[in-house]
């Protein structure tokens, strides 16, 4: 008694990084144009999770969505520490990665985005406290449960 | 899974720093990608449209300066969309300080990256088409549905920090829409069954565009049984300009074929996926869309915005003809038009200009009415034939649309109230 197993699930590395923090678990994609405001808030009306605060999150999502503006906004919210942690998903989002990308070239700031196969992401839930694993560019990324 | 990214000695080279710090940092940035997608390998482009040139945030400003700073420059020819200034009219726009001078910097960014100063969301209409079959780089969501479906050419949807990371190194990865594959109709819309003079008016092209985003999404779609020819002087193509552009708004669209009309479809068999989902539209489908880009039942009317995406020289000759020499537009409303530089020089050149100046329109370039302070404040109802204005003006601008044709358009101006003909469409 007392003693929780660690559990790991491996997936994709989509961009590299380590991070660990807390579950924020959508149940649908959210569009960062449009859909996420400057400080990190779910601010469309229309989403399940509506108001909820994805900074220093671990952002879980089935995948990316709307408009390719999403880069920037994404880039703007690493930049100002307003952004998640770090980003799983079940189908990568390009346009996530870009914003990623660009983050790490030109603040030094590495966000990990990890892409799970359905069996690892079901076992994520809201409120989780995980390890996000990323480091090797193109290879294994592990989240430690 | 064989998916392993394999670089020319060229490539590679560049990604080490062979052509110095700028073309590395790209290079970085599209084999990430290229990686992230799982591409086999990348490919040459012909020319790029970047998109980064409205101001979102430091982060975009901060990318395209270090660019500089590193001594980039771009490696194809590059077009840039539309900027938050219009630096032909300044005192049209009236933004805070912030946009206004971080939003002139980065149009400057671009230009000492070696970019023209296009400055228009239509290029393919201002003096760049690519040609039939050549991988290009486009950013800027109607430009990328345009230049795909009704050219032939071939991009994946790009956006900001890839468009310029492609036009620095001069490479995409190799993936999307620039495969044959990705590029076959996996859902039909048919409108055959409706009367075609539904079509003969420009409102109804700008309802055909939310109806195949909300069917579409991303997918690529195939569209029978409508009207059209590419060779009719424009009629055509500026409709299918403005079709394409709401479609990208209302959905992800990148590419659609119109059967007998875009140069990939000749017939449906040519472009049909196998096992391709088929969907009878009707004239209730048609309308509902149109209505759904209206958000006001009122007559009252502030202003009316043309020329999203930018105005053509053949668009101002159709405006021209209705203007006629007919009466000015009410004192109290608002006429805009957004174009580029290069269509109002020649719209100027051909005559067409100064009838809309003449009858009371103010004309913007280098930017766009939907995405910059431009309208009064004090406009509430804005009336367009525009469905991309429609679609995004009330939640960037707060205000309301009425959606119209052309000369319901121009009627509404001179009425000083909006005037709508609606024997079409019952």
């Amino acid at each position: 008694m007392g003693i929780k197993m660690a559990k790991v699930l491996s997936g994709k590395v989509s961009h590299p990084g380590n991070a660990e923090g807390e579950v924020l678990l959508l149940t649908e994609p959210v569009s960062f144009w449009g859909g996420v405001d400057h400080h990190g808030e779910i601010i469309d009306v229309h989403h399940a999770q509506h108001k909820a605060k994805m900074t220093n999150k671990i952002l879980v999502m089935p995948s990316g969505r709307g408009s390719s503006s999403a880069t920037a906004v994404l880039a703007e919210l690493i930049r100002t520490g307003d952004g998640p942690l770090a980003i799983v998903m079940l189908q990568c989002d390009t346009i996530l990665v870009i914003g990623a990308l660009v983050s790490a070239e030109i603040y030094g700031i590495s966000l990990p985005i990890v892409e799970l196969q359905q069996a690892e992401y079901d076992q994520l839930s809201d409120g989780m406290r995980v390890t996000v694993d990323a480091i090797t560019d193109h290879d294994i990324a592990t989240i430690t449960i | 899974m064989s998916t392993k990214l394999v670089l020319t000695s060229e490539e590679q080279a560049m990604l080490d720093g062979s052509d110095g710090p700028a073309v590395a940092m790209c290079m970085r940035i599209i084999v990430g990608v290229a990686r992230a997608n799982g591409a086999q390998k990348l490919i040459e482009i012909e020319s790029v449209h970047a998109d980064g040139t409205l101001y979102h945030g430091e982060a975009g400003l901060d990318f395209t300066e270090k660019l500089v700073a590193l001594g980039g420059k771009v490696k194809v020819k590059t077009t840039t969309n539309v900027g938050s200034l219009d630096l032909l009219h300044p005192n049209l726009v009236h933004g805070d300080e912030t946009l206004m001078s971080h939003g002139r910097r980065l149009m400057d960014a671009h230009i000492a990256l070696g970019c023209e100063p296009t400055w228009s969301c239509a290029p393919y209409q201002a003096g760049h088409r690519p040609a039939f079959g050549s991988h290009v780089a486009w950013a800027e969501s109607n430009a990328i549905a345009f230049v795909n479906s009704v050219l032939g050419a071939r991009s994946d949807r790009y956006g900001d920090f890839l468009d310029l990371s492609a036009a620095v190194t001069g490479r995409v990865p190799f993936g999307g829409l620039h495969h044959d594959e990705a590029r076959k109709a996996v859902l039909v819309l048919d409108f055959s069954e409706i009367d075609s003079r539904v079509f003969s008016e420009d409102a109804a092209w700008a309802a055909l565009g939310v109806l195949l985003g909300n069917r579409a999404g991303t997918r690529v779609a195939a569209m029978v049984g409508l009207p059209g020819d590419l060779a009719d002087g424009g009629v055509t193509e500026d409709r299918l300009k403005g079709m394409g552009a709401t479609s990208a708004s209302a959905g992800g669209v990148g590419l659609f074929h119109v059967v007998g009309i875009t140069p990939e479809a000749p017939t449906l068999e040519a472009i049909v996926a196998p096992n391709a989902e088929y969907l009878k539209m009707t004239a209730a489908d048609v309308r509902e869309a149109r209505d759904s880009l209206s958000t006001t039942s009122s007559d009252k009317l502030d202003a009316v915005s043309l020329g999203t995406p930018h105005f053509s020289v053949d668009e101002f000759r159709a405006l021209a003809e209705v203007i006629g020499d007919g009466p000015k537009f009410a004192e109290q409303i608002d006429f805009y038009i957004s174009t580029s530089r290069d269509v109002m020089s020649r719209s100027k050149d051909l005559g067409y200009l100064d009838i809309f100046l003449n009858a009371g329109g103010r004309v913007v370039t280098d930017t766009c009415t939907y995405v910059t302070p431009v309208l009064n404040r004090n406009v509430r109802n804005v009336m367009t034939n525009s469905g991309k204005w429609a679609w995004y003006a009330p939640g960037n601008l707060g205000i309301d649309t009425v959606l119209g044709s052309l000369s319901e358009c121009v009627a509404s101006a001179r009425a000083g109230k909006v005037v709508r003909d609606e024997s079409l469409w019952a």
